[in-house]
């Protein structure tokens, strides 16, 4: 296991870059700490997949260096590197047993044939495959396969890092519970230093220490799935985490006082004078519905009730919004405005996080 | 205009991939088909569709029967998981592509077209060429081909199965919007008992090749016909626990006792399966009467908002799903409350005997 440290890294597919634009990757330093878990979260296109790649030694990086502990491996060969791979798609071999598929990466390093016997068990019993040890892989579904593949992923004590591309893609939901549990257990057990690259928000929270957010080439913010719900450092992450994402609305702020279309509201942190775009985000979790006097006019479009909670669609100043309504709550016909959670309201200049000084 | 399967049934070399069906489809409605992969929605489209025949059985259309008819021949419109568009044709006519067959005039189609591009969201993008759009704007692309022609019947197949995340929740917000434009019918397949919700409309729950219930969305969710449903209809998946009813009191894990509240009353003695959804589950005791469990505590997830507590109790997994981030020690015990009024009882062989009372007073 080690720590790897991405130095100045950069990469554009072009020759000649010119400007950010023409960079799949924009620079990034940083330090994945032995042994945490961390998830590489955005949508297509953002870059997660050039990050990985680069650190597989799929790819060389056009700028800046990579290392694994203190050792510069840039420029070497992914077979190099010792790593392991699980990629989307499950990679087995048919012909062969599942112990056989288990054993393949500890008998290729020339392990003690004690040891393979034991580190096989191990695994087998923590993604519950002990009972189909002995059949073909050829005819298992592919949730299996899958499995399969994760156990070869992991089967190895002394590999640097664990690389994960989307694992959980073509797996049904009920199964994604059971596979995320045992990757849960498996990296509290062996303490792995384990990269998991997913578009799905629930995935990278729930697996990671760390989830590294992405958009357009950069990385926006890294923190705990705490961090990224109660903070959102850019207005982008507000949008990507949560479901729905944050709720953002122009308005003007000055001391502790913001003001969304005349409408005053106090607070909960000093600020000093913004100038640029100020806009207020606030999660759908911490709106409200209320009656009149006490909040602000919206126009309600549609309640979708989605069980465990509902979700009121509704418009304020030409902008769509969404209000969390819990289960046991009823909403009645008076309730036409919205009130914020004061304490839940993040203010955001030219879309990044202002942090303010804290009022008692 | 109606769809109506009437004791259709499928099987391939003897295997039998659809049980009796009978099922009736509505003009203007939004039904899911839900269930797990292989459980027979593919399957039940390609047949709806004319793609496949049935091995016994009718397909109805308006009451006539088109049972052998060509799909060809049939007012019908398919989306796909993979999106399918034609690369070397511009958006525009990608989407008049089907009425250019249909031999209408160009007036009419560019009317149409620029109506249903509108309601796509694609009206900029009328020039360009598939392959230079977003993977959700080719998959509207996609969409906007098969309305177009006013189709009686829109079949789509986890149509937002290969699109991100965040992308998938907004196209999942407008679905909703152009079925209820278009008054056609509508099925849609998917896994996610999430995504059958937010469409609303009616639901069949698929297992293992048999639609287990059929009726409206929410309707089945709060009172599933049995423990079958319930699993397919719960993303994480409804809890169980075997409990015995004796008296005044259940019993239930290592000989534990608690009073027989609730729905629970009305049993009679004997054995059942109590079931409980994971939203239900509470780190404390909100309530007197809540039933207190000391259940193992296996792993812990948090999401920022949530906490989902994987949990072990009398040889059962249960997933607990609770507000707040809780760090909890993994590897211990960990007591959970349940009130009675979030339990809905099934006999053993699953037929639900008691929907939960707070689901009932909805």
């Amino acid at each position: 296991m080690a720590k790897i440290t991405l130095s100045n890294l950069a990469h554009s597919y072009m020759s000649n870059p010119r400007s950010e634009k023409d960079y799949a990757l924009r620079r990034v330093d940083h330090e994945w700490v032995d042994g945490e878990a961390y998830a590489l979260l955005g949508p297509s296109g953002c870059g997660k997949s050039t990050l990985l790649n680069i650190i597989s030694g799929i790819l060389t990086p056009s700028e800046g260096r990579i290392l694994f502990d203190e050792e510069d491996v840039t420029f070497a060969e992914t077979a190099d590197r010792n790593i392991a791979q699980v990629f989307q798609f499950p990679v087995v071999y048919d012909t062969m047993t599942v112990r056989q598929n288990l054993e393949f990466p500890l008998k290729n390093r020339g392990a003690d044939s004690k040891y393979i016997q034991q580190r096989v068990a191990s695994i087998a019993r923590s993604i519950k495959v002990e009972d189909i040890l002995d059949n073909k892989a050829q005819g298992l579904t592919a949730d299996a396969k899958q499995k399969i593949s994760l156990g070869r992923g992991m089967v190895r004590e002394d590999v640097n890092a664990i690389l994960f591309d989307e694992p959980l893609t073509v797996i049904d939901p009920h199964m994604k519970w059971e596979l995320r549990t045992q990757l849960k257990a498996l990296h509290k057990e062996l303490k792995h230093t384990m990269i998991f690259v997913t578009h799905d928000q629930t995935e990278a929270l729930t697996f990671a220490d760390k989830v590294v957010v992405m958009n357009a080439g950069s990385v926006v913010q890294i923190g705990t799935p705490e961090e990224l719900f109660d903070k959102p450092a850019h207005t982008f992450v507000g949008y990507f985490i949560g479901s729905p994402g944050m709720n953002v609305f122009d308005a003007e702020v000055a001391g502790n006082i913001a003001t969304l279309q005349g409408h005053k509201m106090q607070l909960s942190s000093m600020y000093k004078k913004l100038s640029g775009k100020v806009e207020l985000g606030i999660r759908p979790e911490f709106i409200t519905l209320c009656e009149e006097d006490q909040g602000i006019k919206i126009d309600i479009v549609r309640v979708e009730d989605v069980a465990h909670h509902k979700i009121v669609r509704a418009i304020y100043n030409e902008k769509n919004i969404n209000i969390i309504v819990p289960e046991d709550v009823k909403i009645t016909p008076n309730m036409t405005h919205m009130c914020f959670n004061m304490d839940r309201v993040n203010v955001y200049l030219n879309d990044w996080l202002v942090e303010g000084e804290k009022t008692s | 205009m109606s769809l109506q399967l009437e004791n259709v049934t499928f099987s391939v070399d003897g295997q039998t991939h659809i049980y009796n069906t009978n099922l009736t489809l509505k003009k203007g409605t939004m039904n899911v088909l839900l269930g797990r992969t292989s459980s027979g929605k593919t399957t039940l489209m390609r047949i709806m569709a004319g793609l496949d025949v049935p091995t016994s059985g009718r397909i109805l259309w308006d009451g006539k029967d088109v049972t052998g008819m060509r799909v060809q021949d049939r007012k019908i419109a398919m989306v796909y998981q993979q999106f399918i568009n034609y690369p070397s044709m511009s958006v525009y006519d990608n989407i008049a592509a089907p009425l250019r067959i249909m031999g209408k005039d160009e007036y009419e189609i560019d009317i149409a077209v620029k109506k249903i591009a509108s309601l796509m969201r694609l009206d900029g993008m009328l020039d360009r060429k598939p392959q230079e759009l977003s993977g959700g704007q080719q998959q509207r692309c996609a969409l906007a081909r098969s309305l177009v022609k006013g189709s009686g019947l829109v079949l789509l197949d986890e149509p937002l199965a290969n699109l991100d995340y965040k992308l998938r929740e907004e196209l999942r917000a407008e679905i909703p919007k152009m079925f209820e434009e278009s008054g056609a019918i509508f099925v849609y397949a998917t896994t996610e008992p999430e995504e059958a919700l937010l469409l609303g409309g009616n639901v069949a729950t698929l297992w293992e090749g048999e639609i287990t219930q059929f009726g409206e969305t929410a309707d089945v969710y709060h009172n599933p016909k049995d423990a079958v449903t319930a699993k397919v209809f719960s993303n994480p998946a409804m809890n169980f626990l075997k409990i015995r009813k004796e008296g005044d009191f259940i019993y239930y894990g290592n000989n534990q006792k608690a009073p027989a509240l609730d729905v629970l009353a009305n049993l009679e003695n004997g054995r059942y399966l109590a079931g409980f959804r994971p939203n239900h589950l509470e780190l404390k005791r909100q309530n007197e009467t809540s039933i207190k469990f000391t259940a193992h505590l296996d792993v812990t997830e948090i999401t920022g908002a949530e906490t989902f507590l994987h949990m072990s109790f009398d040889n059962e997994t249960w997933i607990g799903l609770v507000h707040g981030v809780h760090d909890l020690d993994y590897d211990s015990d960990l007591d959970v409350y349940l009130h009675t009024r979030h339990i809905f009882v099934f006999a053993q062989d699953g037929e639900l005997l008691e929907t939960a009372s707070y689901a009932k007073n909805r």
